[in-house]
């Protein structure tokens, strides 16, 4: 009995980025694939919210159903990027405590793939979960514009990249202090969500609050999928929706990337 | 030979700041490991035996000192080290989302194998260190040693020449670890593999590896073969009984000038001395008594472990060094020498 008959001779292997992201981020999507189930249960928060904080806003809107889940569901979709890929962090930080993250560290691949691998991954969960929204508010009267919606699903995409690099940053940072990365990042996320307009409209809101969100690039990308939800991809919103996600992305990704180069 | 050393450290100090307190986790190793050794690190819990491997293995840049692994510079040259070694670590090293087999594919195609032969090393790995009972679960729901047996399985994917193992052995039952000795065995006999592995297992240490680092409080402390250590800080535990407290007494003062050892008396009725060589000095008194008249009516002879090689070089045995609070010998000896 040889333990090792079919290994080539042993030669270096040296660490490719664009390999070691391929194979980081279709790891990352194993278990999914296995069992993608867990995609839909992770789907409960934001049918809650579609279900029933809905309903209050057409009543008290008093505008049709249709027209409420126009201007809702895109609101919904940030959601689910917000809150969904806002937490993942929380995977790698489990992964740091019970070790397999470590071997990963010692194995001959790209400090950074193991993070881009993983920012990248999030697009599935994004990009599945808007559209089983999308579909379940169909029937109610929500407006399906196909273009916009796969342009839609585009910016969801690129700005849940950049989201899900902070929270894998913020894991680093953290490293076995659970509490701590859960305080950081509920105390970001909530005024982030409530400052983009996303379950009530800012109109009413006082002049600061308005100031604030016109810097918070979660309100743009709101705005953004509003319109091309519409299929108003020619909106200036657009635009603006754009250059935040884009934006985001960057700046997730430069500090995820340097968090997981210094990781040990 | 001629050959490098495949470790090669000088100084190697670790210090990590705690709370404005100073953890000497290991201060000033200094070392060579030969390509194809065998060695264990043997020491007590906190003893520094992790840390010494988190920075052999690049995972955390020393506090000073240097280290050269398989020809690579640890702080300068990280990535061509990793390239070139193994590790299992003390923790888990499959995710817990992941299935048991998926982690052994993957970790194939991170140290560069093509999916084809990635696949069939998870298969070969999976058959040969008995895994299929539990190769489709996720690592959550396996057990402690399914675990373990996962982790060492991950180490040995890519067959590397150095593996760095971190208490392999804990937490498997007997059949288990049998048969991951039998793969450490077998990979250095068809690959010549370095072994460089930490364990509490006295036996282990004592049975498997060819060369022996005791270490305490971050410092090595003794560095031989397990039979050298025994030889010379040990000895052999002998011990005869006699029928009357009186002829004891006789047979102290005869096998006393065999040995230059201590002789003591336990009980009334025996005599007991601790010396190397006692698998000659025992057939030896037991002569040397029949000449005296006096007839020993039992005689043992136990031979030193590596508890016994920790208790010379520190005053405490290994055992109650692994306590929590233990800096103290415990009260009672009695018992803890074996
Ligand atoms: N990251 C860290 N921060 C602070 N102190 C640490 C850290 N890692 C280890 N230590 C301390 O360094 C010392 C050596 O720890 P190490 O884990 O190397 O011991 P060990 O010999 O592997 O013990 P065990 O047999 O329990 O695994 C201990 O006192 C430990 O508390
Ligand atoms: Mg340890």
């Amino acid at each position: 009995m040889s333990a090792t008959p079919t290994m080539p001779p042993a030669t270096a292997v040296r660490p490719s980025l664009p390999r070691n992201t391929w194979h980081v981020l279709t790891r990352e999507l194993r278990p999914v694939v296995r069992d993608p189930f867990t995609l839909i249960f992770s789907l409960f928060q934001p049918l809650v919210f579609l279900g029933l904080f809905g309903p209050l806003l057409v009543g008290q809107s008093g505008a049709p159903a249709g027209e409420t889940l126009q201007w809702f569901v895109p609101g919904v979709l940030v959601m689910i990027v917000l809150f969904g890929t806002g937490a993942t962090g929380a995977n790698l930080q489990y992964e740091i405590m019970t070790g397999s993250h470590e071997r990963t560290l010692v194995a001959p691949l790209a400090r950074s793939s193991l993070l881009v691998g993983r920012a990248l991954k999030e697009v599935a969960p994004i990009v599945v979960q808007s559209l089983v929204i999308a579909l379940i508010a169909w029937p109610f009267g929500f407006q399906l514009n196909l273009p916009g919606l796969a342009i839609g699903l585009v910016l969801l995409a690129v700005f849940g990249v950049g989201l899900g690099s902070l929270s894998y940053a913020l894991a680093l940072a953290t490293k076995d202090r659970e509490w701590l990365f859960w305080g950081v990042q509920q105390a970001l996320i909530f005024p982030l969500m409530i400052l983009s307009g996303m379950l009530l409209p800012l109109d009413a809101g006082p002049a600061w609050m308005r100031a604030v969100a016109s810097v918070n690039p979660v309100n743009w990308v709101v705005q953004a999928e509003r319109a091309l939800l519409a299929g108003d991809l020619a909106n200036p919103v657009v635009a603006w929706g754009w250059l935040s996600a884009l934006g985001l992305a960057a700046v997730g990704l430069w500090v995820g990337i340097r968090s997981i180069r210094r990781s040990n | 030979m001629t050959t490098h050393p495949i470790i090669e450290t000088h100084g190697l100090t670790k210090h990590f700041s705690v709370k404005k307190k100073t953890v000497e986790a290991v201060t000033d190793l200094t070392f060579q490991v030969a390509p194809g050794e065998l060695v264990a690190f043997l020491g007590p819990n906190g003893a520094g035996k992790t840390t010494s491997l988190r920075m052999l293995t690049t995972l955390i840049p020393p506090t000073s000192g240097t280290a050269k692994v398989v020809g690579h510079d640890i702080a300068g040259e990280p990535a061509a080290v990793r390239a070139r070694i193994g590790y299992v670590g003390q923790l888990t090293s499959g995710s817990y989302a992941q299935r048991a087999r998926d982690e052994l594919v993957y970790q194939g195609l991170f140290y560069g194998l093509g999916r084809a032969a990635a696949t069939r090393r998870a298969d070969e790995l999976v058959e040969s260190l008995d895994l299929a009972g539990f190769a489709a679960r996720p690592v959550q729901q396996l057990s402690g040693g399914q675990k373990r047996r996962l982790d060492v399985a991950l180490g040995l994917v890519h067959a590397p020449t150095l593996l760095f193992l971190d208490e392999p052995s804990t937490g498997l039952d007997p059949q288990s670890r049998a048969n991951l000795w039998q793969h450490i065995l077998d990979l250095r006999a068809s690959h010549g593999t370095t072994v460089f592995l930490t364990t509490h297992y006295l036996e282990e240490a004592d049975r498997y590896a060819e060369r022996v680092m005791v270490m305490d409080r971050g410092r090595v402390i003794a560095d031989d073969t397990a039979t050298r250590l025994k030889a010379d800080l040990a000895g052999d535990q002998l011990t005869f009984g006699f029928a009357t407290p009186a002829e004891a007494d006789q047979a102290a003062g005869v096998v006393g000038r065999l040995t230059p050892e201590p002789v003591r008396r336990e009980g009334e009725r025996e005599v007991v001395l601790t010396a190397p060589g006692g698998d000659t000095l025992l057939p030896a008194a037991l002569r040397a008594l029949d000449a005296a008249g006096l007839q020993a009516v039992r005689a043992t002879g136990v031979p030193p472990t590596l508890d016994d090689v920790f208790l010379a070089l520190t005053g405490r045995s290994l055992r109650e060094a692994d306590q929590p609070d233990a800096d103290e010998p415990a009260a009672e000896l009695e018992g803890a020498t074996r």
